[in-house]
């Protein structure tokens, strides 16, 4: 799993079945230091993110597809957390 | 997934069965502010999209879902077409 910001929101009225339903998030990947890092994600959100929120991000299709109650639905990144903080001692 | 822009098709005569009838196009991969990162990547198309459209694409084993029962051996597949979005 990986840390990550919401920036924005996405609509995609044509897309597969499966998706139907679920909301689209795009997301940039965060160094702990809260840098941006690699390029933006689309992540179906499972959690009820909103837009600036640190999440926490599941990068693997069977895990995706759970978080929204979906089964094999064909999705490679879900939001699973809105991270309140992150200890680095 | 990611966000990406379909440029071009490709055209396979022989190729493995289950990919009869599967169309396959290439797709730059963008950022939010439509730059384009990365290498252009060939995915399987589900969703009727065309060139010029913006759409978001799945990779690994999941772009063969759309696809169940028939299991396409695909790594990228093109799962929605995009109206919008919005940043911020």
């Amino acid at each position: 799993m990986i840390l990550a910001r919401v920036t924005g929101t996405l609509v995609a009225t044509q897309k597969n079945r499966k998706l139907e339903g679920a909301k689209l998030l795009i997301v940039q990947p965060l160094t702990l230091e809260d840098t941006p890092r690699g390029p933006e994600l689309l992540a179906v959100d499972g959690v009820g993110a909103g837009v600036h929120e640190k999440v926490l991000i599941v990068l693997e299709g069977r895990a995706a597809s759970d978080a929204i109650g979906k089964k094999a639905a064909p999705v490679d990144a879900a939001i699973v957390g809105i991270v309140d903080t992150v200890d680095l001692p | 997934m990611q966000l990406g822009r379909v440029v071009g098709n490709v055209v396979l005569t022989m190729k493995n069965d289950t990919l009869d009838g599967v169309k396959l196009l290439l797709v730059q991969p963008m950022s939010s502010a439509r730059e384009p990162f990365g290498r252009v990547i060939v995915a399987a198309d589900s969703v009727g999209a065309g060139i010029g459209e913006d759409v978001f694409f799945v990779r690994g084993k999941e772009a063969s879902f759309p696809f169940y029962p028939t299991e396409v051996p695909a790594d990228a597949g093109i799962v929605g077409i995009v109206d919008s979005w919005h940043i911020g």
